[in-house]
């Protein structure tokens, strides 16, 4: 059997995350339903006036993807922790790096498809017009998407292994992601709403920026981290 | 005062930073020294700063904050800067100096911080009408600050020595990179934010103030990150017996 290339393992593990996820579907049901009482949280919080709800959809359709990306990081593994599935993956001839790839596809994946199930959910709550710029909107959920998973999957495999982990990814993940809530709400606001100055170009640009600098730091530091001593 | 004086002190006291560094046998002397010196600046940056500077143009007398606010930041932004430098040693090299030492720099960097932005927020309330503001450089200090809080709590919540060292130099580097990214969201977030003052814009005798309550501030930043640092050192040497830094002291016995 010839050794993979770094990208042929990353797919490998993509692959393989899928099936783990596709077999038990467990995971993405909870994330589902624990985004929709989010979204119908931020919706009774915030009272029946639909202006408002308009206005800040884009916020509350982040935040709700930003608390259950803490769920789905964390998930992603604490699935390897099980009989120590993680150490036989970077004893396999891969690339770490290639794990760290793979992990961060399959993670943002997972975020992607559930905030396409979210958008129709944000029709319904908060009365949001998606048909502005549909295919920008894409761009701007998938972008996000990859933004989360970059550095979160880096702090998951930290967090994965320490004491009071279901703090700890939150804790660790949050002011990293700042920018990123920043930038993919103001970009989503500008595919829903009229965008008169243009704004949404410049939004984007910080948006790639972001995912190629956590990508390329997360590929440096990821096999340090779960390199074994 | 002019405002080379505090360079000229400031000359001195990185002279002591690196012959404390260099040479193992001015460690014993130079931390007191520092700090001692650190004392004596911080009493006459009381008067200095609340008698001998004038008062600021629009903000009277509420702006002399300005002189303690803004060396605390520096200070912690300096701080950060010596941890992720030693994240990356670490992870270039694996020592055990390098990770005490990003702990102490981490942990005295978020209390000179945390006490810069509490100033901050007083001094907003009577100038801006707010105690808290979509400032870029507010809102990354504040940032930066979780940050590491977070850096901390991952550090105590590891048992296994190497990998805390390990892991924590990943997240130091991470939330290091975050910095400049969260400036400029911010910034283009809000783009009514004020202009930086800079030396040409301030007036003489203020710089002056300004400069000798940072070179204040970073005799105490030195002593107590050397003083985290010894803690640092020993509670490794506890949890993995390695050899003592250096012999006891007899005075010390």
């Amino acid at each position: 059997m010839t050794r993979p290339s770094l990208l042929g393992a990353a797919w490998l593990v993509l692959k393989k995350d899928w099936q783990i996820e596709w077999r038990t579907r467990a995971r993405l049901t909870a994330l589902l339903f624990f985004s929709l009482a989010t979204l119908l949280l931020f919706s009774f919080a915030m009272g029946p006036d639909v202006t408002t709800l308009r206005a800040h959809a884009p916020g509350y359709l982040w935040l709700g993807l930003l608390f259950a990306s803490v769920l789905s990081l964390g998930e992603s593994f604490r699935v390897e922790a099980e009989n120590q599935a993680l150490t036989g993956l970077v004893l396999t001839p891969v690339e770490p790096r290639a794990i760290f790839l793979g992990k961060v596809l399959g993670n943002a994946s997972l975020l992607f498809g559930l905030s396409l199930v979210l958008l129709p959910v944000t029709v319904a709550l908060y009365d949001v017009d998606l048909g502005r710029a549909p295919l920008k909107l894409l761009l701007v959920l998938f972008l996000g998407c990859l933004g989360i998973s970059a550095p979160g999957t880096v702090y998951s495999a930290i967090s994965a292994n320490a004491r009071a982990r279901d703090v700890m990814l939150p804790l660790l993940l949050f002011p990293v992601l700042v920018p990123l809530l920043l930038a993919a709400v103001s970009a989503t606001k500008f595919t829903l709403a009229p965008d008169p100055q243009e704004q949404l170009g410049s939004w984007l640009r910080l948006l790639t920026a972001f995912d190629l600098i956590y990508l390329s730091v997360g590929f440096l530091l990821f096999p340090k981290v779960v390199e074994e001593d | 005062m002019t405002p080379t004086l505090p360079l000229v002190v400031l000359a001195l006291v990185v002279a002591g930073i690196v012959a404390h560094v260099t040479s193992p046998a001015a460690r014993r002397w130079v931390s007191p020294a520092v700090g001692a010196l650190g004392v004596l600046m911080l009493a006459a940056l009381w008067y200095l700063g609340l008698f001998w500077a004038p008062p600021e143009q629009y903000m009277s007398d509420v702006g002399r904050i300005l002189y303690v606010h803004v060396p605390h930041v520096w200070m912690a932004l300096l701080a950060f800067t010596l941890n992720v430098g030693c994240a990356v040693a670490y992870l270039t090299k694996k020592s055990w100096v390098t990770d005490a030492l990003a702990e102490a720099a981490a942990e005295v960097g978020v209390y000179f911080g945390a006490v810069g932005v509490l100033m901050g927020s007083i001094w907003a309330r009577p100038t801006w009408g707010v105690w808290w503001d979509w400032d870029p450089r507010l809102i990354s200090t504040t940032v930066m600050l979780l940050a590491y809080v977070g850096y901390l709590a991952l550090r105590s919540f590891t048992d296994d020595p190497e990998r805390r060292a390990t892991w924590s130099a990943a997240a130091a580097i991470l939330s290091y990179v975050s910095l400049p990214i969260v400036w400029f969201s911010v910034r283009w977030w809000n783009s009514l934010h004020q202009v930086q003052s800079n030396p040409s814009t301030v007036d003489k005798p203020m710089v002056a103030v300004l400069r000798w309550g940072a070179v204040t501030m970073l005799c105490f930043l030195f002593v107590f990150i050397v003083k985290r640092y010894e803690l640092a050192r020993s509670r490794q040497t506890a949890a993995l017996e390695l050899p003592p830094l250096e012999a006891p002291r007899p005075e010390a016995a």
